[in-house]
């Protein structure tokens, strides 16, 4: 059956209190770290999603977002070395595009059945500007999804049917060059815009499917505002408990990556034998169908875990200075030399695949890869061994004040289960929580360049999965 | 294997003032530091057939000393070797004597390193070249973690780890109150190195050393030769180098509460200088204080003191200016800053001065065998240099 093999969603450490956006607004929206953008948040979801998978077996990624950090230049490209993919694979962006996840899926699911791939992972995240104090700002959030597609005797889910509408509004839109997002009057965006085309995909699939509202256990919407979620009964003929909650107040809107999440969501709580929507918007809307057949069984964090991990950020300005909207002082900052991408391509194992090796002699694991083995010294005699999806232990650290930049770096020695140790910085943690022995598992983050921005392998204090 | 044991000697030394030299050109520090040697040594320039220099940062070639001094067409070698480049300089015009191929040599140890800010420390290389993975801040970080892991192991708690560590800060600095050529000459106390704020956790700011400008210069020759320039010249008794291959970072499970390079340097001079007992044999030390996380480290390793006893030691004085074995005599880097190729020579001027009863107010009363220590790199590569010094007999 072709169908859904796995999923992973992610939701950043950090949550702004919306009450410092404006006085009174109450709850929080998740935000990326000041060293998180789509592409580590994508690498993070896709990780969850990978729990268990050989990742030889992936044939093609689909990157889905509205905000990579590159106009020319693939980003799926970054995502499939982060996530140590072959090489012979197909990889591919969709942007621009706030339904880019459900079109990633659709895609997906056509590669599979059409043969041209086994397996497919497509990936979603979004982490979107709107100008400070706006109503985007407010309502939106960081986040982002995985789903691995695939020919599988037991998938989690099947889809049975999918309905999508094509539409030319200018209600939400970013131009080339921008940092912020434009919108249109609110009633135009909502009234017009989002519950228009959304019910007449709902209503396209319904009658495609010669089914109706009440045949459905759950629907994820994206939405943009609560008050879209809360009118969408009245669109579609749902009722406001069959849809999935779309997180305001605690997520956002995460756009791209939001009603991939909300499915991930939905399949967590679901029964076997479940049938659930998904639809999307921007542009357009897809509505698909899905038939729940078994559970995602391979240890990926859950929603819920997602959900109780937080940490509240309560200043405005350091909110600010993390997406490079109020500048920092740079009179003690560090010196960050010019990047060479000729040392980045060389190292690219190392950095961006984060793969060490294994004497092949005498067994001995280490980080960066070598020529010559530091134990038993034999030359050239190595298996790549990867190191990102392994634990760690803290074997030492600081807290470096004068490093300068957003945050406190905590760099750390740590040392890796099966061997190797690698200095790197603990990050999502504060200088009280570091502690020696500490349990950690690494995540790729932005490294020191903004422009072109660079990605390192970061330490961050261990959650096991429920 | 031969050794280098009373094979070359120190007939002349000069050493600039140390500090935040805004209005003194590497010229003025070159200068200075060598016509000090000369004088010292009251030997015609001409009579100089080689010259080596030690510099990290600045300097990239051998006519850095050649224009200043107008030196005439003389052989003149750099040498880097991160914190060790003056010593290393020291320890290669060594070996050219000691070769019999030159007679009369100068070394020069010399580093401007305020004209940079502190991006002089580490802005040679092309990011990532590397440490890509950690913030490309000051060394501190890369000592700190040594600090964290010392505690940890032998069960200092962090007000206990503190307190040994700023009692070495207020050692050095009381005496850097002697020594005129020093960047600080103040006296603090346990309570401000104790609270002094935090640079990386857990050193503070009294925990590390100045970042400052400097020179200084030694005139060697062959022991035969050194009673026409003076009667109480200072004999060269060994010098270890020890370069780490990185076993600390790629090895999982190496401790952080020894430096491998340290012992291994020191073995090697200890073996060249016929030292058993470190404690009894050695009365003066210079070692390298970058932080005084590395200064009660380096007491272990030296053999200056057992296992997890720096601690003790250092609290019943051991290493004070009239105890047992006097640790940076001078104020060490703590006081003096660290100009990186400047500080081993530094050190050895220190060393000589002893010896030479020139100290003033920081005369030891017994010298005995003089060492200095510097160590700079990182994790698992460490340079390491250690020479020992001794009186003619």
């Amino acid at each position: 059956m072709v169908g859904i093999i796995s999923y992973g969603g992610y939701i950043p450490l950090w949550r702004l209190s919306r009450s410092a956006i404006a006085a009174g607004l109450k709850g929080e929206k998740a935000i990326a770290g000041f060293d998180e953008d789509s592409i580590t948040m994508a690498v993070a979801a896709a990780a969850e999603c990978l729990k268990g998978v050989d990742r030889n077996d992936i044939d093609a990624l689909i990157l889905c977002s509205t905000t990579l950090p590159y106009v020319e230049k693939q980003s799926a490209a970054i995502l499939a070395r982060a996530l140590d993919l072959r090489k012979d694979i197909l990889t591919t962006d969709i942007t621009g595009c706030l339904r880019g996840g459900t079109i990633g899926l659709r895609i997906a699911l056509d590669m599979v059945k059409s043969g041209s791939a086994k397996n497919v992972l497509i990936a979603a995240a979004d982490c979107r500007l709107g100008v400070p104090e706006s109503g985007v700002e407010r309502e939106s959030g960081d986040g982002a999804a995985a789903f691995l597609i695939g020919e599988t005797e037991k998938p989690v889910a099947t889809v049975k049917g999918q309905y999508s509408v094509s539409s030319e509004l200018m209600d939400v839109w970013r131009s080339n060059g921008e940092t912020f997002i434009n919108t249109e009057e609110d009633r135009f965006i909502e009234d017009e815009g989002y519950l228009k085309i959304v019910g007449q995909a709902v209503k396209g699939l319904f009658s495609s499917q010669g089914l109706s509202a009440k045949d459905f256990a759950k629907a994820a919407f994206y939405a943009p505002s609560p008050r879209c979620y809360q009118a969408l009964p009245g669109t579609t003929g749902l009722k406001l408990d069959q849809i999935q909650d779309p997180l305001f107040g605690k997520v956002g809107n995460t756009g791209t990556a939001h009603a991939l999440m909300l499915l991930a969501a939905a399949l967590e709580g679901a029964k076997i034998g479940d049938r659930l929507l998904v639809a999307s918007y921007g542009d357009g809307s897809d509505a698909l169908m899905l038939e729940v057949n078994g559970p995602n069984n391979n240890g990926q964090r859950t929603f819920a875990s997602y959900m109780d991990n937080k940490k509240i950020v309560e200043d405005y300005r350091r909110y600010l200075k993390w997406r490079g909207i109020l500048p920092l002082d740079k009179s003690r900052a560090t010196v960050i030399p010019k990047v060479s991408m000729k040392a980045l391509m060389r190292r690219q194992e190392e950095l961006l695949s984060m793969n060490g090796v294994k004497c092949r002699a005498c067994g001995t694991v280490q980080y960066p890869p070598q020529r010559v083995c530091t134990k038993c010294r034999t030359k050239d005699e190595f298996d790549k061994v990867r190191l990102s999806d392994k634990k760690g232990v803290v074997y030492s650290w600081s807290a470096d004040f004068g490093a300068g930049g957003m945050e406190l770096p905590i760099p750390t020695m740590t040392d890796v289960e099966g061997g190797g140790r690698v200095f790197c910085i603990l990050c999502d943690a504060s200088q009280e929580e570091a502690k020696v022995g500490m349990p950690v598992e690494f995540t790729l983050r932005r490294g020191y360049s903004q422009a072109p921005p660079d990605y390192i392998w970061k330490a961050k204090p261990a959650i096991t999965a429920e | 294997m031969e050794s280098l044991k009373d094979k070359v000697a120190i007939v002349g030394m000069g050493c600039t003032q140390f500090g935040e030299l805004w209005e003194k050109s590497e010229e003025d520090l070159i200068v200075e530091a060598a016509y000090e040697a000369y004088e010292d040594a009251g030997i015609d320039p001409k009579r100089i057939q080689a010259a080596w220099l030690g510099n990290v940062r600045t300097a990239m070639r051998g006519s850095a000393l050649a224009i200043p001094l107008k030196l005439d067409y003389i052989p003149v070698t750099r040498v880097e070797n991160q914190c060790c480049a003056g010593t290393d300089a020291f320890r290669n015009a060594c070996f050219a004597i000691a070769a019999g191929v030159y007679d009369i040599v100068l070394v020069i140890g010399f580093e401007k390193l305020k004209d940079g800010g502190p991006e002089r420390l580490t802005a040679r290389y092309n990011y990532p070249d590397i440490f890509p993975q950690v913030p490309i801040g000051l060394p501190a970080q890369e000592f700190a973690l040594k600090g964290t892991r010392y505690f940890h192991d032998y069960g200092l708690s962090f007000e206990e780890g503190k307190k040994m560590l700023s009692r070495i800060a207020v050692k050095n600095h009381h005496n850097g109150t002697m020594s005129p050529k020093a960047q600080f000459r103040r006296e603090i106390t346990l309570e401000q190195a104790m609270k002094a704020p935090m640079i990386a956790t857990p050193l503070g700011l009294l925990d590390a050393c100045g970042v400052s400008d400097g020179a200084a210069a030694a005139i060697i020759t062959r022991p035969e030769l050194a009673k026409e320039f003076r009667d109480d010249y200072i004999l060269v008794k060994g010098i270890g180098l020890a370069c780490g291959p990185k076993e600390a970072q790629l090895q999982a499970g190496q401790d952080f509460i020894h430096f491998e390079e340290n012992i291994r340097a020191a073995q090697a001079a200890y073996r060249e200088a016929g030292i058993t007992d470190p404690l009894k044999e050695i009365g003066i030390a210079e070692l390298h204080d970058c932080f005084t996380i590395t200064e009660a480290i380096t007491y272990e390793d030296l053999g200056f003191c057992p296992r997890g006893k720096a601690k003790e030691f250092v609290e019943a004085g051991v290493f004070d200016i009239d105890g047992e074995l006097g640790v940076n005599t001078d104020g060490g880097l703590k006081c003096f800053g660290h100009p990186l190729g400047a500080s081993g020579i530094r050190m050895i001027y220190e060393i000589y001065k002893q010896m030479q009863y020139k100290a003033g107010q920081r005369q030891r009363k017994k010298v005995r065998l003089g060492l200095t220590h510097n160590l700079g790199g990182t994790t698992g590569s460490y340079t390491v240099s250690v020479a020992i010094f001794g009186q003619k007999d």
